[in-house]
C-alpha cells in the first residue's frame, strides 16, 4: 500500500508526508529557490515535534509498512467507531434536503450558534446551574475552542495544566506566546505550572504547592487518566480559583461518560460562574469526531480584572475568527439532545464503556495497576519504571495493537500507557486477548 | 436569517456595542473604576473601598491587543442595526443587500451528496470518526484539479478548512504577533481585525481611522482600484482580495504579476483572497498562482460560501505551497500544517462530502448556474444606480457594487437608505477609511427582492 492510500483509508495526516519528506535546515532556501524575508513565528519554533496524535498514526503507518499483514487494532486515537443512531444523521440529512429549497434554505448562521441549540444545550446540560442560552457559544469542536480561548486570553498570561493532560492545552499555550522556553532536562516549559495528577494524590493536585497562575485548565472526567473529580475537589478548585483571582477553563468533554454521580459541569459548584469557562463537545458524546460540533459556556459574571466582561471579548472572538458551526451539524446536535436521540447516545456510551470494563479486567487480571475506564473511556495503565514510549513500541510490535505513550501528555504521563476503548467489540476482546498472552 | 436569528445577535451585539463605544472602557480603566456603564447611577458616594461595592472579578488583566479593537465585528453591527430597524417598524419588508449572505437554494445534486454522507454516518461500512485535519484526500485531489490543474499546485498543498474567515485567523496565528502587515483600503474587515487580535498593531488612530503599523494600501477609482506600489512601505505579509471585497474590482494579470515581484523584491507574503474568483466576468487571473513565481510568495485562501452558498454549511480551503518559505528557509506550510493539526480538527465530514459534489461536472455546472444568477442580480443592481446618475465601481467580476456617494459620511447614508428605503446595504467606513463616501450594495437575493429593492432606490434617488 503506497503511503498516500494509507492516508486515504485512515485519514491520517498529510503532515507527515512533508515531514519525512522535507528537511528543515536552513539552507532548504537556497536548495529550493527564493526565502521570503518573514521570519518563523519563534513560538511555533518552541514545539519540539508534531502534535501528539499524528504521531502516533505516523508510528502505526510505518508498523505498517514493515508488518503489511498486521491485524492492527486501534485503542491510540480515541476516534469513535460506532455509527451515530438513525434519528440524529435522519434529522441532519432532512435539514440537508431543506438546503436545497427555498424554505428551508440557510445561509450564514448567528457565528455564536442556532438559538434553539444553544436553549436545549442549556436545558439539557445545565438546568438548574442558572447558565443561560446566550451564555452558550456553538462551535466547530473543543480542540477549536481551546485556540479561540487562548486567542482571547493573549500571551500575557500564565497557565497551569494538569500534567497529564490533553496536549491541545500546551501546545496551544506555546503557539499563543505564553509558556516561554522548554526545558530540556524536565520536558516542561518555563512559564507552564505542571499540576501533578497521580495515583499519590487521587488525580487531583495538591493545591497548596500550586502557584498562583492567570488560567488554569482542568479536564474531568480526565482524558488521559479517567479520573472523575468528586464535588469536594472541585470545590477546592474553585475556591483556589477565587482566592488568587484565575479563570479555570473546564473541559468536559467527556460528563456523559460518568457513572458515579460526580459533577457533569463545574457550574455545580457555587461560585463557579464567577470563576470557570466550560468547554464541552459532541464528539465522544455522539460520534461527531468527523461531524464536527461543540460547545463553550462563557458565564456572564466572568470579569476581567478591570471588570470587563470576558464574555463580550470571547464573542468578539467568535464574530471575527470563526463564522459558526455547520448548520448541518447543529440540526444534528438538536436530534443528539431530543429524549429519544439522548437515550440512543447513551446506549452507544454504555457500549464503549463495556468495552472499557473488558480492558480494564484484563489489566487487572494481569496484576497490574490500572486507573480509569470507570468514568471515561480511557484506561490509565502503570508499568513502573518503564519509558512509555518503548511500552507503546512494544506493545505495537509484539500485538499490533495502537495505544498512546503516557509521556505524550507530560512528563508526569511517562510509566503510563493509554488505552482508549472506543472500538468494536470483537476487537476489544481480541486485543485484550493478545495483551493477555503478551503481558 | 430569521428575526429571532437577528434579534439573539443583537443582544449580544448591541451589549458589546455599548461596552465598546470607544473612549468610555479606557476612561474607566485608567480611573480603577470597574463598574460597569449600565449600573453608574446606582453607586454610592461613601468612604468605602470601591471592591465591596461591585461583584467580584478576576485578577486576570483582559487582553490588550482586543481592547484596541473599534467596535463589535463589521456585519453583526450591520446586523444590529438591522434588527434595532425592525423593532421600529415591525412591518417593514426590509431587503438585505448587507451582509453578504447568499439566499438561494443549494443545487440537488450537492445536497443529495450530504444526505448520502448523513444516512451512511449510521451505517458500519459508512462511519468515519476523526478525518485528516488537512481534510478529505478526495477533496484535496479534487481542488487540486478543478483551479490548480496546470498551476503546479499539488493535492498535499490544500487544506480544506471550514471557510476562509476561520482560515484567515489561523494563518494569523502561524504568522504571530511579530510580523507586519499590509491590507488594501478598503478591505475585508477580517483582515485588520484579526491582525489587531494578534497583536501586530498599535493603537487605533482616530484622527486618520487607521491601526498604527498596518499598512493600508489605498485603492480607490482614481487608481483602478490597485494600489501604487511604489508608494507602499515593505510589509511582511500582504492581504490582497481579488475580485475584491467590497469594491469589485478584479485584478489584472499585469497588475498581479507587479505584486508578485513586489512581493518578491521585499522577500514578503502575499495572503490572495479568492473567494470570489469564479464571479470573474473578464479575463483576469482567478488564482494568483497563474502568476509565474508566485508559489515562492503567495498564500492563497478560497471558499465555498459563495459559489455554493455554503455561508452555513462552513467549507473552504487554503493553499500553501511547498516553495514557499520563512527567511531561515523553514517552510510556512509546515508549520501551517502543525496550526491546523493542534488548533484544528478539521471540516465537517458531511460538508466535505457536498464540496466533493460540487466539484463533480454536474456539480461545477449547477454552481455555475447559482453564481449566474447573483451575477444577474448585481448587473440590475449596476443598471439602477448607473440610471440614476451614480458612480458605480464593482458589479463585474464580484457579487458586490461599489456606489459613490461623494462627501457623504457612509453610515449616515446606510441610516438614511435603511430609514427611507428599509434596504440594509453596509456603509463603506466599515472596510477602512478609503470605504468612506461609499457604500456596498450586495448582490445576493431573491429576484424579486433585488428587483423592489431597485425601485425602492429609484424611488428615493430621483
Amino acid at each position: 500500500m503506497s503511503y498516500s492510500q494509507f492516508l486515504s483509508h485512515v485519514c491520517m495526516p498529510h503532515a507527515v508526508f512533508l515531514q519525512l519528506k522535507t528537511s528543515s535546515k536552513s539552507n532548504a532556501g537556497s536548495r529550493l529557490g527564493h526565502c521570503s524575508k518573514v521570519p518563523r513565528n519563534v513560538n511555533l519554533e518552541k514545539l519540539r515535534s508534531g502534535y501528539l496524535f499524528p504521531e502516533i498514526s505516523r508510528h502505526e503507518f510505518e508498523h505498517l509498512q514493515k508488518n503489511p499483514n498486521a491485524s492492527l487494532i486501534r485503542l491510540g486515537i480515541g476516534d469513535t467507531t460506532h455509527p451515530i443512531p438513525d434519528t440524529i444523521t435522519q434529522a441532519m440529512a432532512e435539514h440537508v434536503r431543506g438546503l436545497s429549497t427555498i424554505q428551508g434554505y440557510r445561509g450564514y448562521g448567528a457565528e455564536q450558534g442556532n438559538m434553539a441549540l444553544r436553549k436545549a444545550i442549556a436545558g439539557k446540560f445545565y438546568q438548574d446551574m442558572g447558565i443561560k442560552a446566550d451564555e452558550i457559544f456553538v462551535s466547530d469542536g473543543a480542540q477549536c475552542d481551546i485556540s479561540r480561548l487562548q486567542l482571547l486570553l493573549g500571551p500575557n498570561v500564565t497557565v497551569a495544566v494538569q500534567d497529564p493532560s490533553f496536549p491541545a492545552y500546551i501546545d496551544s499555550s506555546v503557539v499563543v506566546g505564553q509558556a516561554g522556553e522548554l526545558e530540556e532536562e524536565t520536558g516542561k516549559y518555563r512559564n507552564i505550572t505542571y499540576m501533578n495528577c497521580g495515583p499519590e494524590n487521587n488525580f487531583f493536585p495538591d493545591l497548596s504547592t500550586i502557584p498562583r497562575t492567570n488560567v488554569i485548565f482542568f479536564c474531568s472526567p480526565n482524558n488521559p487518566t479517567g479520573h472523575a473529580a468528586s464535588w469536594q475537589q472541585l470545590k477546592q478548585l474553585v475556591e483556589f480559583a477565587k482566592a488568587n483571582g484565575s479563570i479555570i477553563v473546564y473541559d468536559s468533554a467527556y460528563a456523559a461518560y460518568i457513572r458515579d454521580g460526580s459533577p457533569r459541569s463545574i457550574f455545580e459548584i457555587p461560585g463557579a460562574k464567577e470563576v470557570a469557562i466550560e468547554i464541552s463537545s459532541f464528539s465522544k458524546f455522539a460520534g461527531f469526531t468527523g461531524v464536527r460540533l461543540g460547545w463553550t459556556v462563557v458565564p456572564e459574571e466572568l470579569k476581567y480584572s478591570n471588570g470587563f466582561p470576558v464574555i463580550k471579548d470571547f464573542n468578539r472572538i467568535v464574530c471575527t475568527c470563526f463564522n459558526g458551526a455547520s448548520n448541518i451539524a447543529q440540526a444534528g446536535g438538536l436530534a443528539c439532545l431530543s429524549t429519544h436521540g439522548y437515550q440512543a447516545l447513551h446506549n452507544v456510551i454504555d457500549y464503549y464503556m463495556e468495552n472499557a470494563k473488558i480492558l480494564v479486567d484484563g489489566f487487572e487480571s494481569l496484576d497490574l495497576n490500572v486507573y480509569g475506564g470507570k468514568n471515561a473511556p480511557y484506561i490509565w495503565v502503570h508499568f513502573p519504571g518503564s519509558n512509555s514510549w518503548n511500552v507503546f513500541r512494544e506493545i505495537l510490535e509484539k500485538t499490533n495493537i495502537v495505544t498512546v505513550p503516557g509521556r505524550g501528555f507530560g512528563p508526569a504521563g511517562e510509566e503510563y500507557i493509554r488505552i482508549s476503548a472506543f472500538g468494536q467489540r470483537e476487537h476489544i476482546l481480541e486485543a485484550s486477548r493478545r495483551l493477555k498472552v503478551y503481558l | 436569517m430569521s428575526l429571532a436569528n437577528n434579534l439573539s445577535t443583537s443582544m449580544i451585539s448591541s451589549s458589546s456595542s455599548a461596552f465598546l463605544a470607544p473612549t468610555s472602557f479606557n476612561a474607566s480603566r485608567t480611573r480603577s473604576v470597574s463598574v460597569p456603564l449600565k449600573s453608574l447611577n446606582i453607586v454610592k458616594c461613601v468612604a468605602t473601598p470601591q471592591e465591596q461595592q461591585i461583584a467580584y472579578k478576576t485578577k486576570v488583566s483582559r487582553n490588550a491587543n482586543i481592547a484596541k479593537l473599534q467596535a463589535g465585528y463589521l456585519f453583526p453591527e450591520v446586523a444590529r442595526r438591522r434588527a434595532a430597524h425592525l423593532l421600529k417598524y415591525p412591518n417593514a419588508q426590509v431587503i438585505s443587500l448587507g451582509i453578504g449572505d447568499t439566499t438561494e437554494p443549494i443545487p440537488d445534486v450537492i445536497t443529495s451528496a450530504m444526505a448520502k454522507r448523513s444516512h451512511a454516518l449510521s451505517t458500519l461500512e459508512g462511519y468515519s470518526g476523526y478525518g485528516a485535519e488537512q481534510g478529505e484526500k478526495a477533496v484535496r485531489a479534487a481542488l487540486a484539479s478543478t483551479f490548480y490543474g496546470n498551476l503546479g499546485i499539488e493535492e498535499e498543498d490544500i487544506f480544506v478548512s471550514d471557510g476562509a474567515k476561520c482560515d484567515i485567523s489561523r494563518l494569523q496565528v502561524v504568522f504571530g504577533s511579530n510580523v507586519t502587515m499590509a491590507v488594501q483600503d478598503p478591505s475585508y474587515p477580517a483582515y485588520v481585525d484579526s491582525s489587531v487580535i494578534m497583536g501586530q498593531t498599535g493603537q487605533f488612530q482616530k484622527d486618520v481611522e487607521k491601526y498604527a503599523n498596518i499598512e493600508y494600501m489605498r485603492c480607490t477609482p482614481e487608481n483602478g482600484f490597485f494600489p501604487d506600489l511604489s508608494t507602499v512601505a515593505r510589509t511582511d505579509i500582504i492581504f490582497f482580495c481579488s475580485p475584491n471585497n467590497p469594491t469589485g474590482a478584479a485584478a489584472t494579470r499585469e497588475q498581479l504579476t507587479r505584486l508578485v515581484q513586489f512581493a518578491k523584491d521585499n522577500g514578503s507574503i502575499i495572503v490572495y483572497d479568492s473567494a470570489y474568483a469564479l464571479y470573474m466576468s473578464d479575463e483576469n487571473p482567478r488564482s494568483i498562482f497563474e502568476i509565474p513565481g508566485a508559489k515562492e510568495v503567495a498564500i492563497e485562501t478560497a471558499s465555498f460560501s459563495k459559489y455554493a452558498g455554503f455561508t452555513g454549511v462552513r467549507l473552504g480551503w487554503t493553499v500553501v505551497p511547498k516553495q514557499l518559505l520563512f527567511s531561515d528557509g523553514f517552510p510556512v506550510a509546515k508549520d501551517f500544517n502543525r496550526i491546523v493539526c493542534t488548533c484544528f480538527n478539521g471540516a465537517s465530514n458531511i460538508s466535505q462530502a457536498g464540496g466533493l459534489a460540487c466539484l463533480s461536472p454536474e456539480g461545477l455546472e449547477a454552481m455555475q448556474e447559482v453564481i449566474g444568477f447573483y451575477k444577474e442580480n448585481t448587473k440590475i443592481i449596476v443598471e439602477t444606480f448607473n440610471s440614476l446618475g451614480f458612480k458605480v465601481y464593482g458589479g463585474q467580476n464580484a457579487p458586490y457594487v461599489w456606489v459613490h456617494f461623494p462627501g457623504r459620511n457612509s453610515w449616515d447614508v446606510f441610516s438614511e437608505i435603511l430609514e427611507k428605503t428599509h434596504i440594509v446595504t453596509t456603509p463603506g467606513s466599515g472596510f477602512g477609511p478609503g470605504g468612506e463616501g461609499f457604500i456596498r450594495v450586495s448582490a445576493f437575493g431573491h429576484r424579486e427582492n433585488v428587483l423592489e429593492a431597485c425601485r425602492r432606490f429609484k424611488q428615493l434617488y430621483n
